[in-house]
């Protein structure tokens, strides 16, 4: 299995707003393959959702300007015909979000929304629509899901809430899924149980998942590759084994340096001191440096004045920051970060 | 659901019962004898007593009250012996003004409002939501920023002076149709167009530019919520986004507002009706002011209130039609 089901090269994302240009998203490149998951990590802010929404052609209005490369079902979605990417939407590629109570319509019934989901893209009767969407939200683990199709969706729980909307995702067998913090507003035990549903349709569809999340709990259990967004760029990416073995920035080791232990159950980001930048006005240099406590590191206060590029470590791992590979190695080992080796 | 409309409809007889005692009372507040003015300059001690007797209004307060509430739901005879007049049902008491049943002159001036609420209502709706959607589709952009600026205009501008000003223009000046004159539209429907096509108009574009504000706003609000993202995300043309997403969920405080403005409206137009001369309800209203007629004034607060009453309810049970929310908790 290696075939690339999404494929994202320099993808931005502007907004141009009355105090200025927001450069949510600065030239991000990834894919993700048939049956894989990559996870998109960072604090709130650095760009996750708008990253997806714009793979999704769901950045709108006419102050937002995106840029780059999204090639998806053969197609290449930026400057496509917005009337041709809303034919992928919902049957090739669809998307799950945070809060399913909000992101259900709150006046239609469940199955009047799953039925609208598979009629939108194929002409099928009612009585077809209907036996379709039992069965999915059947498969989603939804007892009775005959009755619940008349039930709208203030009348059930958050966790099944969830289920009808990833049955809604996935009712047309799309190719890619993106789930943006898909079991945040849930409680733990349902968290678990809706990411054990994901991990078992996407084994039945072969479905490729980007997983937005703020828990790298999540990541470890979930995904195959790993993207860290800090300010809007991608500041590492990387397999995941090697994100958490061998990360390669200070940003990550933030992220990562919370966790007592690689096996514990629920990995939640420990708050690093600062706050992330401005998008209107980013840093000069490396975007991460105002927070950054290992910039004294690097020679010329490079750190401030020249803004680090992407550069691969291995093929598969790359990071933006100027500590060389070595030092980055040091500080690991005398910090105790990832597992040394 | 149906717990919930006979709350409703409990409260709304309670509502009536309410309104029916302080319209009572307005009544016999007014500082003047009611039986003083059921005659004329030439008035006798004598007759006033008569009439007073007649009209039953030497009895105590609360049995004025219980009489008047039946009259409403049998009909009364009002006076005894040879010297009776019945009332018929509903009975809202007589104008001695107009020697008239006061539900005869109500139920004469009723269509004329009815057809002036009903076609503005049709008129504004249609257009303020409409170009309301349409603003707020193209919010920022000069189509919406026009609109807003026509609705600022035409939101701000008084009633009299639209209708006024139609009035002078289309008929006085360019004589583009005749003076109205109300027929009904069975007797002459040409005519009837002829008289109603401008007050609909004038009234409407008051309306139509509140609905038009009011419909952008409550657009741009749903427009942004997450379910119309899940929409999107289905893959739904954006027309159907609007229509079926958006403008569905946010239509509630639009019908709670079209049903208390056209309830307003058909307790009557004053002003529309005066500069029409149309002989609706708020002509006979004012009239009956002017003319101290005060079975009259009675029986149109009445009407009209009960119009607010009644709508409220019609409101309530459009909410849970529309609200599942409502209806289901
Ligand atoms: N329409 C818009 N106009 C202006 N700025 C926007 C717009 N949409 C998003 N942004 C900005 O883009 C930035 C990135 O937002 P995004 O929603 O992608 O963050 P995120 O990483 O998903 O955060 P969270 O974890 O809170 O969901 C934010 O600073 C946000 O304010
Ligand atoms: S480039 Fe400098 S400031 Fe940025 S993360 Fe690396 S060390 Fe820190
Ligand atoms: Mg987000």
């Amino acid at each position: 299995m290696s075939d690339v089901v999404l494929s994202v090269r320099d993808l931005s994302v502007e907004f141009a707003t009355e105090d200025g240009v927001v450069h949510a998203v600065d030239k991000v490149s990834y894919s993700v393959k048939r049956g894989e998951t990559l996870a998109i990590v960072g604090e709130s802010g650095s760009g996750k959702s708008v990253s997806s929404l714009a793979v999704m052609g769901l950045i709108r209005g006419n102050n937002a300007k995106v840029t780059g490369e999204v090639h998806f079902a053969g197609q290449e979605l930026v400057g496509l015909d917005p009337e041709e990417v809303r034919k992928l939407r919902g049957l090739q590629m669809a998307m799950i979000f945070q809060d399913p109570l909000s992101a259900l319509h709150p006046f239609y019934t469940i199955g009047q929304q799953l039925v609208e989901a598979v009629q939108v893209h194929e002409k099928v009767s009612d009585d077809e629509a209907n036996a379709r969407v039992e069965t999915m939200l059947d498969r989603v683990g939804i007892a009775s899901a005959k009755q619940r199709m008349d039930e709208y969706p203030h009348q059930l729980s958050g966790g099944m809430r969830q289920r009808v909307m990833i049955a809604m995702a996935l009712i047309n067998s799309p190719d890619l899924l993106i789930a943006d913090e898909p079991t945040t507003a849930l409680d733990v035990t349902v968290q678990a149980q809706i990411l054990e549903l994901l991990r078992d349709l996407q084994k039945e569809f072969g479905t490729a998942i980007v997983l937005i999340t703020h828990d790298l709990g999540v990541v470890a259990d979930m995904a195959d590759d790993v993207m860290v967004m800090y300010g809007g760029q991608a500041v590492e990416q990387s397999p995941v084994r090697e994100l958490f073995y061998q990360p390669q920035m200070p940003y990550t080791w933030g992220l990562l340096s919370s966790i007592p232990q690689m096996h514990a159950s629920s990995l939640k980001l420990d708050p690093i001191p600062g706050t992330p930048p401005s998008l209107i006005n980013l840093p000069k240099g490396c975007v991460f440096a105002p927070r950054c406590t290992y910039k004294d590191k690097v020679a010329d206060g490079l750190c401030l004045s020249e803004r680090p590029n992407l550069l691969a470590v291995t093929d598969t791992h790359a990071a933006r920051c100027h500590m060389s590979v070595e030092q980055r190695a040091d500080v690991r080992r005398e910090r105790n970060i990832g597992k040394v080796n | 659901m149906f717990p919930y409309i006979i709350r409703r409809i409990m409260l709304m007889i309670f509502m009536l019962l309410l309104l029916s005692i302080v319209t009572f009372l307005l009544f016999n507040a007014v500082p003047t004898d009611p039986a003083r003015l059921t005659c004329g300059k030439s008035c006798s001690p004598q007759i006033i007593e008569a009439n007073r007797i007649r009209l039953g209004l030497d009895k105590p307060l609360p049995v004025q009250y219980v009489e008047w509430i039946k009259g409403i739901f049998v009909g009364r005879t009002y006076g005894s012996g040879t010297q009776t007049f019945d009332c018929h049902t509903p009975c809202l008491g007589y104008s001695f003004k107009n020697g008239e049943e006061v539900t005869v002159m109500i139920k004469q001036a009723l269509p004329a409002t009815i057809y002036l609420a009903l076609g503005s209502f049709i008129l504004w709706m249609v257009f303020g939501i409409a170009s309301g959607i349409y603003a707020a589709n193209r919010k920022g952009k000069w189509q919406d920023r026009t609109i807003m600026g026509i609705t600022l205009v035409g939101y701000s501008l008084p009633v009299f002076l639209i209708g006024l000003m139609m009035l002078l223009f289309v008929i006085v000046r360019w004589n583009f149709l005749p003076y109205p004159d109300y027929v009904s539209p069975t007797v002459n429907p040409i005519q009837f167009l002829q008289t109603m096509i401008l007050p609909w108009i004038s009234l409407a574009i008051l309306y139509a530019a509140y609905y038009t504000r009011l419909t952008r706003s409550q657009m741009l609000e749903t427009m942004s919520e997450d379910y119309i993202r899940t929409a999107r995300a289905k893959g739904l043309p954006e027309n159907r986004v609007v229509r079926k997403h958006a403008f569905r969920a946010g239509l509630t405080p639009i019908v709670t507002s079209a049903g208390m403005d056209l309830a307003g409206l058909l307790g009557g137009a004053v002003i529309t009706e005066y500069i029409f001369s149309l002989p609706g309800l708020g002509r006979l209203a004012i009239d009956a002011v002017k003319e101290y007629d005060l079975p009259t004034i009675t029986a149109t607060t009445l009407v009209a209130a009960t119009f607010i009453i009644v709508a409220n309810i019609v409101v309530d049970v459009l909410y849970a039609a529309i609200d599942p929310r409502v209806r289901l908790s």
